[in-house]
């Protein structure tokens, strides 16, 4: 069979979660039921891709029968029957369940250099990733070129760091080569902690070798001979899929010692992060992988000069490092024709919260942000109003929607007091409050504070203590300023970037949501309806059918009413749960 | 020698000295909480942060090595908003109980909190509240005056080597303990104590002893070993009510369990002050002059009836040197006997 | 020493450990860092224990105190968050009849946790139970799940 049909079942986590486990294995039996060998080798390609964005459809199938590509959505176990009958065997696509025009859209202005193999190949065969060029660039550089000109070509790329600071990687590599020491190390940052980023994870559960590879070169370019990649161990597909990578680039020589012939060794190591969001950083980094406690050291001297074990360090994350083998593969132009003029290429973003197409997408740096969250992301999933977007996680901060048309590159966002940083992109609609968001970003650096340095350890915490107090009705006129006045010397004092940043989701949000603040401080009320002390439940009488699913949620007791009459909620035994909200099917129960 | 300019002066410092070290060789004061000129930089108090001309945010003092032609500026009204800002926070998650604090008068903290006038508290909030548990004999640990700059735990690791307490949890819980939070098993050489700032460290035996009021500071050698270490005696109403070391000693301040906590004996009732001649079996007191003639006849009479081979000499290990060796020479030369040893040796 | 022990600590010798490593592997070992194994290894490789329980307390992954059975860990990620994680985490409280500050039920059959994201941003509300992610999950479902793990 020369154009033997090719079937690829998306298991990433989000395609697992959907049962995308289930699905391959009814896959594997239909197929042996019609008799057909799914095998690389014989007549049909059965495999598993990772991500390619859009898990909110998973389990996502494509079908290639004669170069022809059908994409399936939701597909479930019992659904596999007939489409390898009809498709597989017949070519005939079940038209019901391939995917929706909102699929293609979310497709089309993106473009893909990163993520261009995650989704097509598997990746826990280097077979694959060698089959669509990978490791050719390794090649190229081994072969051809030296370190300088490696060097070189990145820095005309002008590649950026992708994990949030957007420092050139060309001239950190140069600054790690110029250093003279016989022990350097490179690092690959996957300790991706950011709340709402999942793009390193897809990176490396979708095509490993692309950063394997990356940082092959990487080490090549400033004289490495050990790697480490430092991965969360919340992620648990990424680690297995990655270890399985490296076995196989060291079975074909791209790693160990005397790379493809020559002589160069060089070696990577797995270390799994332990849950602390701080390790990120890169000084706790190199800290926790030295063994100690993932606390902070003070910058300077900066890890290229004294690093992991005082040495000459580079640390790039790993959207960085995938970049890499297909710069060297395409030229420095190629990749530079993307992007403004001063972030180039693409940009991986982690696009979720309250939008329709929640996923993983790849668009060239500049791209306005209404682009992005309509034309890409088609707009908020329900019939609200767009609010703000949260970019940059904890260390971002909230766009609204006033400023929608901004390009997204590191200036433009850090002109609007919000960062690329790693790629999270959070939406947030008309229901969402944005002293509660605030707060929530609050919670999550003060629970990940370290400890260690004066401002982010009672700094973070007494604003978070104000914010509680904002959003428990208890906010004083004095506050707001109280607020911005700790933010800036926290920023200004801090040791870490996480200090440095942590006040950004305060600033933003009352730089362009004062009157929320305003609200909750001075009328005692929050305009979104999310902040629980601030709020009243009541059934609205003339939307009440009296059908007791309010009465059967509240786990307080607090709604009285016979069936078919008029509910009733008792304020004072409601603790405000939101459960008969929620439950209610009439709109019902009113809050405010 | 690296040159830079620290407020305007112009310094001279050798290269890799910190910019604090080279501001405090000029005489610029800058305030630090975590910083010990013998231990490792920390960076964690954030204080010492001066602006360096071209550099976009304040940075450590303590932790930058000086460079050639770095402006270094150390007070302007921001560094000094930031710094009352750092103080004020640390006192909002502090006691302030200074009235009864043993520590009242030696304490950096409380001279911060002095220079910077904070009396109100804008930060005013949740505090860490911690009883004090340990039952060890000798440290008093008061973890809520504990303001976390590792000093503790700096001295324990990397002057004494033994790493009693570390930094636990993280974050606002952040709190410095003995593993799974037990009582204090260590030396009790009380380094510690010597080197925290605040009153979270100090010795049990010290409690309402006194403070800095109504001190007398006695300078002496220690009388427990032949090392000579020089303590401070800390003396009120004829009573040694506490021991610290000077940092300019030849032990640099750094002292032993005996030498921080044994001063106990000195006022002990049980402590001989006088001689004794045992007589009939009995004790009874009696002159220096007499004992020293007591020992001196009898020695000779017992060198004339039985040779100097009978008699014997034990020094003690709590001599100096130069006393344990005019010791022997005197038991060699005078007496003629090599019948000589201390007590180390037993 | 223990046999297990004894098999962590060849492989710290091996693969050129740190007291992290160390601590992952006595936690694979036991379900969680019992106080004995750290003395043990303190004694053994010469490192005072304060360190281990150092790190032990500041790594979220360690636990000092054994865990229940079935282990359930709900997402506080942003996306979670604004899709309601928190309604979840009430609900699973109030279910197993947890007092506050509690995390493991009195019986040790289930243990409930948080995480900060585990990156399936785009499937929330997650919560993942024994290891096995679950998706866009409400608050019904994951009762259900969790009385289906009561019966077992």
């Amino acid at each position: 069979m020369k154009n033997k049909p090719i079937i690829r079942i998306c298991m990433g986590t989000g395609g697992i979660a959907a049962g995308g486990t289930e699905v391959m294995k009814a896959f594997k039996k239909q197929l042996k039921r019609k008799g057909i060998k799914a095998d690389v080798k014989k007549h049909c390609l059965l495999h598993k891709v990772g991500c390619r964005g859009l898990c909110a459809k998973d389990v996502l199938v494509d079908i290639i029968v004669n170069k022809v590509k059908s994409t399936y959505q939701f597909i479930q176990p019992d659904m596999v029957q007939r489409i390898v009958d009809e498709h597989v065997i017949n070519n005939v696509p079940v038209q019901d369940w391939l995917v929706t025009d909102d699929y293609h859209q979310f497709h089309n202005k993106q473009i893909k250099v990163v993520l261009s193999d995650c989704g097509t190949i598997d990746p826990e065969e280097i077979s694959s990733y060698r089959a669509v060029g990978g490791y050719d660039a390794l090649k190229q550089v081994l072969e051809t070129g030296s370190p300088g000109d490696t060097i070189k070509t990145l820095k005309e790329s002008g590649l950026r760091g992708r994990g949030g600071a957007g420092f050139p990687t060309g001239m950190k590599w140069e600054f790690c080569k110029n250093q003279s020491s016989p022990e350097k190390y490179i690092i690959c940052n996957a300790d991706e902690g950011d709340p709402g980023a999942f793009m390193d994870r897809s990176i490396i559960e979708g095509n490993p070798h692309a950063v394997i590879e990356g940082m092959v070169i990487g080490a090549y370019a400033i004289g490495a001979h050990k790697g480490y990649v430092y991965i969360r161990a919340e992620y648990p597909l990424a680690v297995e899929r990655l270890r399985k990578a490296l076995t196989h680039a060291r079975k074909l020589k791209f790693l160990g010692k005397n790379i493809l012939g020559k002589k160069f060794n060089f070696d990577i190591k797995v270390k799994l992060g332990a849950g602390a969001f701080v390790c990120g950083e890169e000084t706790a980094l190199i800290a926790s992988i030295e063994g100690y406690r993932g606390m902070p050291r003070a910058k300077p001297p900066f890890p290229v000069y004294r690093g992991l074990w005082g040495n000459p360090t580079v640390i790039n994350n790993v959207e960085t490092l995938a970049n890499v083998s297909y710069i060297i593969r395409n030229g420095a132009e190629w990749f530079a024709s993307f992007g403004t003029e001063k972030s180039k290429g693409t940009k991986v973003f982690a696009l979720t919260g309250k939008i329709r197409n929640s996923g993983l997408i790849e668009v060239p740096m500049g791209i306005s942000l209404r682009e992005i969250i309509y034309d890409i992301g088609g707009g908020i999933d329900k019939d609200v109003a767009f609010k703000a977007v949260q970019t940059g996680g904890p260390s971002g901060g909230c766009i609204p929607a006033s400023l929608l048309n901004i390009n997204v590159d590191y200036e433009s966002l850090a002109q609007v007091g919000s960062i690329v940083g790693s790629g999270g992109m959070v939406v947030l609609d008309e229901n969402d409050c944005m002293v509660n968001i605030a707060k929530f970003f609050l919670q999550f650096t003060q629970a990940e504070s370290c400890g260690k340095c004066i401002p982010c350890r009672i700094g973070t915490k007494r604003l978070l203590e104000i914010l509680e107090r904002i959003t428990a009705g208890d906010g004083r006129d004095e506050d707001l300023e109280l607020l911005m006045n700790l933010s800036y010397d926290i920023k200004a004092s801090s040791l870490c970037g996480l200090g440095q940043t942590a006040p950004n989701p305060i600033l933003s949000t009352i730089k362009y949501f004062r009157e929320e603040y305003e609200a909750h401080i001075k009328k005692k009320k929050c305009p979104a309806g999310v902040c629980r002390d601030l709020l009243d439940y009541a059934v609205l009488a003339e939307f009440c059918t009296g059908c007791g699913a309010c009465k059967r949620v509240c786990p307080a007791g607090a709604v009285s009413g016979e069936r078919k009459q008029v509910h009733r909620i008792d304020p004072e035994l409601c603790v405000k749960c939101g459960a008969c909200f929620e439950a209610c099917k009439f709109k019902a129960i009113g809050k405010g | 020698m690296v040159n830079l300019t620290i407020d305007g002066i112009t310094v001279s410092v050798p290269e890799g000295t910190t910019i604090l070290d080279a501001a405090r060789s000029a005489d610029i004061s800058v305030p630090t909480l975590c910083h010990h000129p013998k231990l490792t930089p920390f960076g964690g108090c954030r204080l010492c942060i001066v602006n360096i001309k071209g550099v976009p945010r304040p940075v450590t003092s303590c932790t930058t090595p000086a460079e050639d032609g770095m402006e270094v500026t150390t007070r302007s009204s921001t560094l000094e908003r930031l710094r009352r800002t750092l103080v004020e926070l640390l006192l909002s998650d502090h006691p302030n109980d200074c009235m009864v604090c043993e520590q009242a008068g030696n304490c950096t903290l409380q001279e911060l909190a002095y220079f910077y006038g904070i009396r109100e508290n804008r930060f005013a909030g949740e505090r860490r509240v911690y009883t004090k548990t340990d039952n060890n004999p000798f440290l008093e640990r008061d973890m809520e005056k504990c303001i976390l700059c590792g000093k503790c735990v700096r001295v324990c690791d990397e002057i004494q080597g033994v790493g009693a307490v570390d930094f636990t949890y993280r974050g606002f819980s952040a709190k410095i303990c003995p593993p799974f939070e037990k009582d204090l098993e260590c030396e009790f050489c009380g380094q510690c104590v010597t080197v925290c700032p605040t009153g979270a460290l100090t010795g049990k035996m010290w409690r309402q002893k006194g403070r800095q009021q109504g001190i007398r500071k006695v300078h002496t050698v220690c009388p427990y070993c032949g090392c000579g270490c020089n303590l401070t005696l800390h003396v009120r109403d004829n009573e040694v009510i506490r021991v610290s070391s000077r940092e300019d000693t030849i032990n640099e301040g750094w002292l032993c369990p005996k030498g921080s906590f044994g001063y106990g004996f000195i006022a002990n009732s049980d402590r001989l002050t006088k001689p004794l001649i045992r007589e009939k079996g009995k004790l009874r007191e009696t002159t220096w002059e007499k004992a020293l003639e007591y020992i001196a006849s009898n020695s000779l009479k017992i060198k004339e009836n039985y040779g100097p081979d009978a008699i014997g000499g034990l020094a003690s290990a709590r001599c100096s040197n130069e006393e344990n060796y005019v010791f022997q020479k005197f038991m060699r030369a005078v007496i003629g006997t090599n019948n000589v040893d201390h007590c180390a040796r037993l | 020493m223990d046999k297990a022990l004894k098999k962590i600590l060849a492989d710290f010798t091996k693969n050129e450990g740190n007291i992290i490593s160390l601590l992952q592997n006595i936690q694979d070992a036991f379900g969680y860092i019992p106080e004995d194994a750290v003395y043990c290894f303190s004694k053994e490789l010469d490192i005072p224990a304060s360190r281990f329980f150092g790190i032990a307390t500041f790594y979220a992954q360690f636990h000092l105190s054994p865990r229940g059975k079935n282990i359930v860990t709900t997402c506080c990620g942003t996306a979670c968050h604004v899709k309601g994680s928190e309604r979840l985490l009430n609900g699973l409280k109030t279910e197993l009849n947890l007092p506050e500050g509690e995390h493991t039920t009195s019986d040790r059959e289930i243990t409930i946790e948080k995480v900060n994201c585990v990156g399936a941003c785009s499937i929330a509300p997650v919560v993942i139970i024994n290891k096995k992610v679950h998706g866009k999950i409400s608050a019904d479902k994951l009762m259900k799940e969790i009385r289906l793990l009561r019966k077992q």
